[in-house]
């Protein structure tokens, strides 16, 4: 077996699951500046979302589309009953997305209860796979494939439609994206919707390997911070490689300083707060 | 979860105060009712374990229809929120406006630590789940008892049937970075070496690790690797064990396998070798009264938490006996809870040592699949088991208690 090559390969399905779950975080404090603490929350909700389908005889991937749309209705209704009211009120976002997020977690536990559960790996992607000699899980090989399709999907997305290029301009300057007659606040609905339902999928993407437990929430919603803020926000190239920079700084931080995990996770995220604040990728000057 | 503590802190804070402040309380009449007060944990990551330690006290109070020893028994409850500040608060809610006459509980080690002493100075007996070693060792507290287990109460054993029964010469520790993790491995890694083993290598996982991929890709060859985990964790560790397809036998303590979570679990458990003091498997008439009652009630086989607590109202009405009901005289009381014995209980026969914890059966068991669920059958039983294994009580206290770098590995 070798360490590293495990590691590397790890890192890189890791990162692939980090950039699931960050980029529509990215999206939504790029064009709306909302930090949105719910959204480890919603990584949780559409993995509990699925638990049910997959109870009620979903397959696994029929069950992820349909949490992760679940997951986007819900992010809509939170867009337009909560958020819009409080435009620009960073303060007042930060407290209602943090306190949605208790509360989630208090009805997820009291829905789904406090044991953890396991999701079970769709079968065509059980076992490991033998690559060059070593042995790695097919699930995390099947995970990077699907990282790369979303992020190219919203790459497509967001630099060559219509919609895109609305995004991309509420995110450079939102005041004169309605001069020029875009409908931000819908775009608002629409982004947040679409983060939300990222999260979502995530969250049955991850189950196989992290499972789904009371907690979940408070575990991912860090990395998606750290990838944000070390990608830049609002840039979708910057989620990505970020992801995979943490993906890579996660994995050999703990196999080879696991004194110091957190440090080697967290310390670049304040060297590159304090030297650009902006992110690596991030275009919006702070 | 800061933010959360804080809040339930200042709730519970601001409503103790008005209470003390506003009602001095008339002196209780005899023979009233006897109160139990619970402390359990029914939010957040933990609230799995704290909702069975209530499903397993009602049951218990519920079987004998709310009388014990002829006194009325009363329940009353308290969410610590699984933090030692709301433990804390919690438990001087239940001793200065319920005055009740016993604690069951905490579930956590930190959230004991925190009430000990308080505990202690106010004389009332505190029928605990949670392990931290030096509770019954280093640091005692005279008016604490604990019918479950210390930490390395069940590893010693488990380390005996690995290196005796299942001949293992080595072994890789894999555990939760914490003091429950350290002492469970240090206590496996003590007996195991004492008994011609060697423990290669100690991993420490943070208590919140995602993915487990980088510890795992470090388990070089042994016989067999030992897992010390809890809460939502190994059920994320041997999916994830298995996934990366490794094939060392998997050993571990009571967290590891609870029977109450086997109904999660996949094949992927299959074959885990795990000890504990309770398994839902044990053939008595007390366990299979217990477990029938559990299944009725709350619809799963419980697990360590449920019949912990459940065996601490055991506990409590064998002492009421004792004291005729009495609960008057504190040290008398605490004197009979000690003193208790008990032959038919859903772990079996025990009794506690003079620092008043159990010594009682632990059960080695082995996963197996049965139909279309799990059980954890039970390979082996070491009879009464004691904190200090087979080693000298005077000897065992003289050494520093386990932790993470002790015992130290030997090169």
């Amino acid at each position: 077996m070798n360490l590293w090559l495990i590691l590397a390969g790890n890192s890189i399905a890791f990162g692939g699951l980090l950039f699931l779950l960050s980029a529509g975080f990215s999206l939504i404090f790029g064009l709306m500046r909302i930090p949105n603490l719910t959204h480890g929350s919603l990584f949780m909700l559409g993995a509990y979302f699925a638990v049910s389908l997959i109870s009620w005889g979903l397959g696994f991937w029929p069950a992820a589309i349909l949490a992760g749309l679940g997951v986007a209705a819900f992010g809509g209704l939170v867009e337009r009953l909560l958020l819009r009211r409080l435009p620009g009120a960073e303060l007042a976002q930060v407290l209602v997305t943090l306190g949605l997020s208790f509360m989630i977690a208090d009805i997820c536990l009291l829905g789904w209860g406090g044991d953890p559960i396991s999701i079970a790996t769709p079968s065509e992607l059980r076992g490991a796979s033998r690559i060059a000699g070593f042995a790695f899980p097919t699930y995390r090989l099947g995970l990077i494939v699907i990282a790369i399709v979303v992020a190219a999907t919203l790459w497509g997305l967001v630099d060559k439609t219509r919609l895109g290029a609305m995004i991309r301009a509420g995110v450079d300057d939102p005041a004169i994206a309605r001069v020029v007659g875009i409908r931000v606040s819908r775009l608002f609905t629409i982004v947040f919707s679409l983060g939300a339902g990222l999260a979502g999928f995530a969250g049955v993407i991850g189950g196989p390997i992290l499972s789904v437990y009371p907690g979940l929430d408070q575990d991912m919603l860090p990395l998606a911070l750290v990838v944000v803020i070390l990608g830049g926000s609002g840039s979708l190239v910057g989620s990505f490689i970020g992801s995979f920079v943490v993906g890579f700084l996660y994995n050999f931080g703990q196999a080879m300083f696991p004194e110091l995990a957190y440090v080697v996770l967290f310390l670049p995220m304040l060297v590159i707060l304090v030297l650009r604040p902006q992110g690596l990728f991030g275009r919006v000057a702070a | 979860m800061t933010r959360r503590l804080t809040r339930r802190r200042m709730l519970g804070g601001a409503a103790g105060s008005v209470l003390t402040a506003s009602l001095p309380m008339p002196a209780i009449a005899e023979a009233g009712p006897v109160k139990i007060g619970l402390l359990t944990i029914k939010t957040g990551p933990l609230a799995s374990a704290g909702i069975q330690m209530e499903q397993g006290t009602v049951l218990f109070l519920k079987d004998r229809e709310h009388t014990l020893a002829g006194r009325k028994a009363e329940l009353v409850v308290a969410d610590t929120g699984g933090n030692p500040a709301g433990a804390k608060t919690k438990a001087q809610e239940l001793i200065e406006r319920d005055k009740v006459d016993m604690i069951f509980g905490p579930l956590a080690a930190f959230e004991l630590l925190a009430i000990s002493d308080y505990v202690a100075g106010q004389k009332i007996p505190l029928l605990g789940l949670a392990a931290a070693e030096d509770m019954t060792q280093r640091r005692p507290n005279p008016y604490f008892v604990r019918a479950s287990a210390t930490s390395a109460q069940a590893m010693h054993p488990l380390a005996d049937y690995a290196a005796k029964d299942l001949k293992y010469k080595t072994a890789i520790t894999v555990s939760d970075d914490f003091a429950f993790g350290y002492e469970q491995m240090g206590g496996f890694q003590r007996v195991f070496e004492d008994a011609g083993g060697r423990v290669k290598a100690k991993l420490w996982p943070p208590l919140v690790t995602p993915d487990y991929t980088p510890y795992l890709a470090q388990i070089g060859a042994a016989d067999a690797v030992v897992a010390g985990f809890a809460g939502a964790n190994p059920l994320k560790f041997m999916q994830q064990y298995r996934a990366a397809g490794l094939t060392l036998p998997l050993l571990g303590g009571e967290g590891i396998a609870d029977d109450s979570l086997l109904r999660t679990f996949g094949d992927e458990s299959v074959g885990l070798i795990s000890s504990g003091p309770y398994s839902a498997e044990f053939d008595s008439a007390a366990n299979r009264k217990f477990v029938e009652g559990m299944v009725r009630e709350t619809g799963n086989i419980p697990g360590i938490a449920a019949a912990c607590l459940y065996i601490n109202g055991m506990v409590a009405e064998a002492a009421l006996k004792a004291t005729s009901g009495s609960t008057d005289d504190k040290e008398a009381f605490i004197k009979a809870v000690r003193a208790v014995s008990l032959t038919d209980s859903p772990r079996g026969a025990f009794h506690f040592d003079h620092f008043g914890n159990v010594v009682g059966n632990i059960f080695i068991r082995r996963c197996e699949r049965k139909g279309d669920r799990l059980v954890n059958t039970i390979v082996k039983t070491y009879p009464d088991g004691s904190q200090f294994w087979t080693y000298d009580e005077k000897w065992f206290l003289s050494q520093p208690v386990y932790s993470r770098d002790y015992p130290p590995l030997k090169r």
